[in-house]
């Protein structure tokens, strides 16, 4: 049984190795084989993006070489996909080779596109690349005052980004000692301040508390780079000296490319994690159209029950477990505390005040990701 | 001719039905429409307050078992 996983992200990478220790008799007896495609030969912790914006960590930590992640018995090539072929099992790559299969898992992920919105990406800074990042802390060091504007587009990874940047920012110039010289005006796409209820009821009470006004409802539609001002398809406008964008994202092109789903979100079983319409091809992470969190820890959950899936439908001809909608986040509350909001299909967030606990937690966790990626954790 | 999708969102908490909503408006044409299935309560009296705020319209609004069967379509 020939298993190709393409993309080398955290989804793919805890699948692969998941799968690897499942399968290990199978992989030495030569009875499965898992490959794994990347377009890149680094792997990159993308939650720490936001502590390089904040000057809190340095690019280099990012990184990892990919291939000192994966088990061994996982065949691995930086030889990104350009075709996909389900109908007929197979792949064709950047260098030339195609590569059937007998189970392909999709996991490409998801990029940020500030370009497709009319003056954003020259107008704003935002944590979602490492040059963006570095470009963030450098712009937020210099900042000597103003209104910061916090707008965000739809959909986006990491749902925790737009409160948890405002407050983190927040701390950045009262510690700088320049807080009196600035103010926070935040939108949000809804009509409230985040997707999850408690979370939005939460950040009230902390944004009044802070002075940040807010309004909800604010899609963003345009910026006007000369006269600084951020316009909403709702109509209305923000005038801003820092516009801190949140970009809308997309599936990586390919996926647009070949047809498995507009936007770049393949349409797959929520449980399953199946495409629709094949029986041996699957999606997990940001890439599916799946209405859940586009975050890290999506993909983690969802590599594990399809690990255990495609281990045991090769081991006992079927599937043994759903998916059950496990999300779990981090929110950064300032440069000290935090809290997490985590829920499934059918139980919702309950997130409880932050604490310093958290907080440490979530720097450990910066560095235990590692072991998560390997799939021991 | 003019494409429905369905969005279902049933059980689902973040981002929640009304960002689906605005994120597949992005993906299909005017004239196409979105039916968004939710079980979330809280959510549904946003989606025919930003449908009318924007400009599009709202084709159906109904509940069903606890499940919110809302029809979009897209104006602009």
């Amino acid at each position: 049984m020939k298993i190709l996983i393409i993309g080398g992200g955290m989804g793919g990478t805890i699948l692969a190795n998941n799968l690897a220790r499942r399968l290990k008799s199978e992989l030495k007896s030569g009875k499965a084989s898992i490959t794994m495609l990347s377009a890149s030969d680094k792997h990159m912790y993308q939650p720490g993006l936001l502590y390089v914006a904040l000057g809190r960590m340095t690019p280099d930590e990012l990184y990892r070489d990919q291939a000192s992640l994966l088990e061994p018995g996982i065949e691995f090539m930086v030889d990104p996909v350009t075709e996909f072929n389900l109908g007929a099992n197979q792949v064709k790559t950047k260098g030339g080779k195609t590569h059937a299969y007998d189970y392909v898992v999709i996991a490409t992920g998801s990029r940020p596109v500030a370009e497709d919105i009319p003056g954003l990406a020259e107008n704003s800074i935002n944590v979602y690349t490492e040059q963006a990042a570095l470009t963030f802390f450098k712009t937020i060091s210099e900042f000597q005052g103003g209104r910061v504007v916090v707008a965000v587009g739809v959909p986006h990874k990491c749902p925790m980004i737009p409160p948890e940047i405002t407050f983190c920012l927040y701390d950045y110039f009262k510690d700088r000692g320049i807080l009196d010289k600035v103010s926070f005006h935040y939108t949000y796409p809804i009509g409230r301040l985040h997707s999850l209820e408690p979370v939005s009821n939460w950040m009230q009470g902390e944004f009044s508390s802070r002075g940040i006004t807010t309004e909800t409802l604010f899609n963003i539609k345009e910026v006007d780079g000369d006269n600084k001002t951020v316009y909403s398809e709702e109509g209305s406008k923000a005038e801003f000296d820092l516009l801190v964008a949140v970009p809308a994202h997309k599936g990586m092109a390919v996926i647009e490319q070949n047809d498995l789903g507009k936007g770049g979100w393949i349409p797959v079983d929520r449980n399953r994690l199946s495409i629709d319409g094949y029986t041996n091809a699957y999606a997990l992470g940001d890439t599916t159209n799946i209405p859940i969190s586009k975050a890290g820890s999506t993909a983690h959950f969802e590599a594990e029950a399809l690990a255990e899936n495609l281990a045991s439908i090769i081991k006992i001809g079927a599937p043994v477990r759903d998916y059950d909608g496990k999300v779990f986040c981090f929110i950064e509350a300032g440069k000290d505390r935090a809290t997490y909001a985590m829920f499934n299909y059918n139980n919702p967030p309950d997130p409880k005040p932050p604490t310093k606990s958290i907080h440490w937690f979530k720097m450990a966790y910066n560095q235990l990701y590692w072991s998560s990626a390997r799939g021991l954790l | 001719m003019a494409e429905k999708i369905v969005i279902d969102a049933r059980g689902t908490f973040c981002p929640g039905p009304l960002m689906e909503l605005i994120a597949n408006m992005k993906l299909i044409n005017v004239g196409d429409e979105l039916e968004v299935l939710s079980t979330d309560k809280g959510s549904m009296g946003d989606i025919p307050e930003w449908v009318n705020k924007v400009g599009h319209e709202m084709v159906s609004n109904s509940e069903q078992d606890g499940v919110w069967h809302i029809i979009v379509r897209k104006a602009k």
